[in-house]
């Protein structure tokens, strides 16, 4: 038996010598580093010293009156039209699914006249449409009225603006609400129904819920969309960000500086509906991760801590 | 009406009586009329190749599927039909779901609702479906809970469970609604070997409590111990019932003999 603790190599723990070689050297990474640099640097100082674009001009516009009043109007044209878009999507979707070809049929017809036709002209339609309906009455079907108004005084920029971009994302919210239902298990509406739950309660209690988690990435990108897509409003003049804008400039002639100005706005609350999203995932992942991710502040706190927890 | 099952009790109305029960997927004939009954308090186990059958009929007991021909009748009523002056009345989604109620069902692949904790899937219906009380529901679903062995995972989702436990948990869901027949559609089949003991326990207890169950299964040792009936399906009809121990230990017919030299 010999002494000699080299001989027994899996009783100790020696860690072996550590390599030493020159790593492979990768010169076109540096060298497209380098033209890459050069081409934003010549950017930033075109920007920064290009007298025409007026960085004063866009400082003081950011935080105007009428500015900050379009952005108020620009966020809320988006969640109506995202609130309508929602809620009229998952009833189309809901029909859609619908074993009756009368209820399915027409949420059919529906998606397919309201993609298939421009947003564009759909703001121009119900803005204008006052002028081939002369009244709007409530009442029986072919019979007496208890209410009727001229619809001039109904739809007012706003209203059709609201009914444009709304019906429109419905449309398309009744795809993505209809792919997330399908996309639940059937065995969860057999359980449910097994346990003497109704079509309705199952819809709400079980079906839904979970749907929701498929329907949240495409819906955040949807929302997105629309807070840029409201600027169409400036077709038929309503004062929201960028109309706002054009007004001004059209006094000013400052045209690039109020666009600039009107493009930070959608830029600042684009990001703080994508950090929104984020957070929006994580609580709808509650049952479908063993472990959810941190959140950023998570992350920061683990790093600043010292822990390897934000590392992952 | 009285009279005896092939277990020698003497019983009131059946839980469960099926004649000439059939059902087909298209031009696919599954069932080819089926003749069964289920005494009240009965441990029932059906075995059998797959497709013959054993699961569609599980299913057409609480209406998941509708039967095209025959009658079949849980505790003296007429499943998904009513009959009225000599005709027979389709029941309404209400009427089916309020059924549903009295009869449990546990699922090979457990159908646990994936956004709820193993609490919250046993109150749901409870809660929801019957309108109880928060509280009661609540105690109800703890001691259930407690029951089958998952007291310290009330609060886990299902997929922080394992196979073994999420059919615990869904055998607990399917007791709140206090049902008067439970059936399991090969409640062991998606698990784990080292799991199956587990859940076999919990049934075992149920059985021993007097709960009627029909058990869809290949596990024969439960069938041979706890069953006091079982039947050998294969192509859509009964080829054999008998005393578990009988059936299994001597079985009469050959393709019962073919299928058993093979699983045992």
């Amino acid at each position: 038996m010999t002494s000699d603790p080299a001989a027994t190599p899996t009783s100790t723990a020696v860690r072996p010598e550590e390599l030493t070689a020159v790593p492979v050297r990768h010169p076109g990474r540096w060298v497209a580093a380098g033209i890459i640099l050069v081409l934003l640097a010549q950017l930033a100082h075109w920007l920064v010293t290009n007298p025409a674009l007026n960085w004063s001009i866009v400082g003081k516009y950011l935080l105007e009156d009428s500015i900050l009043q379009g952005v108020e109007r620009t966020l809320l044209l988006t969640v109506i039209a995202m609130a309508m878009g929602i809620l009229i999507g998952i009833i189309l979707a809901v029909m859609r699914l619908s074993p009756n070809p009368i209820v399915s049929g027409v949420a059919w017809i529906y998606i397919w006249l309201f993609r298939g036709t421009p947003v564009i002209v759909q703001l121009i339609f119900w803005y204008n449409l006052p002028t081939v309906l002369k009244s709007v009455s409530l009442g029986v079907p072919f019979g007496p009225s208890w209410f009727a108004t001229d619809p001039q005084t109904l739809i007012t920029q706003f209203a059709a603006v609201c009914l444009g971009l709304g019906l429109n994302e419905a449309a398309y919210m009744a795809e993505i609400a209809r792919a997330g239902i399908l996309s639940v298990d059937e065995g969860q509406t057999e359980a449910s129904a097994a346990l003497g739950m109704s079509k309705g309660l199952t819809m709400r209690r079980i079906v839904l819920p979970q749907a929701m988690r498929v329907m949240i990435p495409p819906t955040g990108n949807e929302t997105i969309s629309m807070l840029k897509t409201t600027s169409l409003a400036f077709v038929i003049g309503y004062a929201e960000l960028l109309t706002t804008a054009q007004i001004i400039y059209a006094r000013t002639f400052q045209t690039i500086p109020l666009l600039i100005t009107a493009s930070l706005w959608y830029l600042f609350l684009t990001s703080v509906l994508t950090v929104g999203q984020y957070y929006l995932e994580r609580r709808f992942a509650r049952g479908s991760l063993r472990n959810l991710p941190p959140t950023p502040l998570q992350k920061a706190f683990a790093r600043f801590s010292g822990t390897r927890e934000g590392s992952r | 009406m009285t009279e005896v099952t092939s277990t020698g009790t003497v019983t009131g109305t059946p839980m469960v009586k099926a004649e000439g029960v059939h059902k087909h997927f298209g031009s696919n004939q599954v069932l080819k009329g089926i003749d069964l009954e289920v005494a009240p308090r009965e441990v029932f186990c059906v075995v059998g190749p797959s497709g013959s059958g054993k699961s569609t009929f599980l299913r057409c007991i609480n209406h998941l599927e509708n039967v095209d021909g025959g009658r079949l009748s849980v505790d003296g009523e007429l499943v998904g039909y009513r009959q009225a002056n000599g005709k027979l009345y389709e029941l309404r989604d209400r009427e089916v779901a309020h059924k549903r109620r009295e009869i449990g069902m546990v699922f090979q692949r457990f159908n646990l609702f994936p956004h709820m904790t193993a609490l919250e899937n046993v109150m749901e219906a409870p809660l929801r479906v019957r309108k109880e009380a928060k509280s009661e529901v609540r105690d109800r679903a703890e001691k259930l809970l407690a029951r089958v062995g998952m007291k310290d995972k009330s609060n886990a989702y299902p997929n922080q469970l394992s196979g073994g436990q999420q059919q615990r948990v869904a055998i607990a869901r399917a007791l709140a609604m206090q049902p008067k027949l439970m059936l399991f559609d090969e409640p062991t089949s998606a698990l784990d070997p080292e799991l199956v003991g587990e859940v076999l326990d919990v049934m075992r207890g149920l059985a021993q409590e007097g709960m009627t169950m029909i058990v869809v299964t290949h596990e024969m040792g439960f069938a041979r111990e706890v069953g006091d009936t079982l039947v050998f399906m294969d192509g859509g009809v009964v080829v054999e019932t008998g005393n578990p121990r009988e059936v299994l230990l001597n079985p009469q017919h050959e393709r019962t003999k073919a299928f058993l030299s093979k699983v045992l």
